[in-house]
């Protein structure tokens, strides 16, 4: 697994490359000026407040909007040709998908898959073995018969997160994973995150949650419109930039004691 | 009439009228419209098209008089308008405000309309009654060619790209992330659409062709959670209805389009009472299990 993922991929090349990019919704602009490179085996944080635009950075690492200035590679290749060639996951912030479409976790998972089979999608048995193993990995495997909908939401954000294992893809895109997923979940998918990276994957994360940052994430950075800071973790991840990024709130809130510490004291 | 029924049996019932030609070849041609069209109606059903599939079905309309006025086979016609309509559709909503469902609601009323004064003023010998509420009892011998040929195609697209279909229906953004073309999906299902439109105008005309379109998938996604078994009994469900509404026709006279489509009412409101897990009337053991 390791060595099919490092295969031909030069250590010195970026995984995740953006470069100027911007984006707008009819003229209003969500993101301006972003950039981005990220090398094989790195997990990234991407922290900002609601309508930072981190979601639209996802879209726009996968091609769903359209950048009007700027461009964007995935393993050095356009994104289209890296879709194809199955190098990139993506998850999400909301499936919007139709709950009650009479599909079971197993078919969703294996959904994963079908970008790798043949032209009738008959899943061979690699295939079958990769989506057993992916919902093992997310502790799915007993409810695997269940049609989609009969999950609670952490369940299926872990069934959603198991078809982005299933894909096998170098580069993952996931965008808040941890929200309204449980402790062990929480613990469980982080694991699993570094040792994505410790295969030489790279992903890129969005979360509100900034203990993760300081938990797994390699590098950070910080958007508001625009990438304002990005680097390692321990640089960039300082009181005064994190007042920059959340506007004005004082460090103590983002970064000191919280009540709850107080309390235990 | 009642003494008609009385005076013969089932197996009568079933097998007197497959001494006629024309029998023979409605029941034949309606079971396969019937189970294209069902098996369609899964991704109509699960997709949200059910206005699309109306929409299509009365846009044809117009091409169906104008393919008679060429001299073209009707198919053409229809396929042609029925795609148009789509395309247009596509292109309203794209370069105005308004939402879909308005510009779906406008171009098929605005498509019908044409049709219906093309047909006043090009002087023809078509039979309106025909195309609004279908003949299948009155076939011609290349309308079941045609048919047939539209039909095999229908089936074979949406067998060879089954997965890629549902996917698309599903979630049309994974798809996309994981390279599949969606904007090629979204086009084929909605030309597989106009050309299911135009098979299942021979059964039961413009005016019902929708039922086809969705009364088979609405049933079946009532009665299961596999996808798979969905389509089965969509096909299962609209065959057997279709073949049933021919048989009830024959016997009591009376317009064929209308009887298919009432027992496939009829079908889906047993589902829709008894089915066994979303039926109105579940049985107990599903809900404390
Ligand atoms: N489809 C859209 N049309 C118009 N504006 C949009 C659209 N999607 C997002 N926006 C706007 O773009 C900006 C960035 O949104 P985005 O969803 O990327 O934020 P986010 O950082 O993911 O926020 P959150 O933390 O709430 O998920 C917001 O101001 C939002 O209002
Ligand atoms: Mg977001």
């Amino acid at each position: 697994m390791m060595n099919q993922i490092n295969a031909k991929f030069p250590s010195d090349a970026f995984r995740i490359e953006a470069d100027q990019v911007c984006v707008d919704y009819n003229g209003t602009v969500a993101l301006y000026d972003a950039s981005l490179q990220l090398r094989a085996g790195v997990i990234c944080g991407l922290v900002g407040m609601n309508g930072a635009g981190k979601s639209t950075f996802f879209k726009a690492l996968m091609g769903f909007v359209r950048p009007s200035r700027g461009f964007i590679r995935i393993n050095g290749l356009e994104v289209f040709t890296a879709q194809r060639a199955q190098a990139v996951a993506y998850v999400p912030q909301n499936e919007g998908i139709d709950c009650s479409f009479p599909v079971s976790v197993w078919d969703v998972v294996m959904m994963g898959r079908y970008g790798s089979m043949n032209f009738l999608r008959i899943p061979r048995e690699s295939d079958k073995q990769a989506v057993k193993h992916a919902l093992e990995r997310v502790e799915l495997l007993d409810l695997r018969s269940r049609p989609i909908g009969a999950l609670s939401g952490g369940q299926r954000k872990r069934a959603f997160l198991a078809r982005a294992i299933a894909q096998r893809a170098s580069v993952l895109l996931l965008d808040e994973p941890f929200s309204g997923v449980d402790v062990r979940t929480e613990k469980l998918m982080s694991e699993l995150f570094l040792q994505f990276r410790n295969e030489g994957r790279t992903i890129l994360i969005s979360t509100h949650d900034l203990s993760h940052v300081r938990d797994f994430c390699d590098l950070v950075v910080l958007i508001n419109k625009t990438v304002l800071a990005y680097g390692e973790t321990s640089e960039i991840f300082t009181p005064e930039n994190l007042n920059m990024t959340f506007g004005g709130l004082s460090p103590d809130v983002l970064f000191g004691q919280t009540p709850a510490d107080e309390f235990t004291k | 009439m009642i003494d008609l029924f009385a005076s013969i049996t089932v197996f009568d019932w079933f097998i007197d009228p497959l001494s006629h030609e024309f029998m023979r070849r409605a029941l034949m041609v309606s079971a396969l419209v019937g189970g294209v069209c069902g098996l369609l109606s899964c991704y109509m059903t699960l997709k949200g098209w059910a206005l699309m599939g109306d929409a299509v079905s009365h846009a044809v309309m117009p091409g169906v008089v104008v393919a008679y006025a060429l001299g073209l086979p009707f198919s053409i016609g229809a396929f042609v308008f029925g795609v148009g309509s789509v395309a247009l559709i596509g292109f309203v909503k794209q370069k105005s405000r308004i939402k879909e469902d308005t510009v779906i609601g406008l171009v098929f009323t605005g498509f019908f309309a044409l049709g219906l004064v093309l047909v006043s003023k090009i002087k023809s010998n078509i039979d309106l009654m025909h195309i609004l509420f279908g003949s299948p009892l009155g076939i011609s011998n290349s309308d079941v060619v045609h048919t047939l040929t539209i039909s095999g195609l229908v089936v074979l697209i949406l067998l060879l790209f089954r997965r890629d279909l549902m996917l698309y229906c599903f979630d049309a953004t994974h798809a996309r992330s994981i390279g599949i073309n969606t904007g090629i999906l979204h086009y084929m299902l909605l030309s597989v659409l106009s050309l299911a439109a135009v098979a299942g105008l021979q059964t039961v005309g413009i005016i019902l062709v929708v039922a086809m379109l969705i009364t088979p998938g609405a049933t079946a996604y009532l009665l299961t959670d596999r996808f798979d078994r969905m389509n089965l009994l969509a096909i299962l469900s609209s065959s057997i209805s279709s073949v049933i509404g021919v048989y009830i026709s024959y016997w009591s006279d009376i317009e064929t389009g209308g009887s298919i489509v009432l027992v496939q009412t009829i079908i889906f409101l047993i589902a829709f009472l008894f089915a066994p897990r979303y039926g109105i009337f579940k049985s107990q053991k599903v809900m404390h299990s």
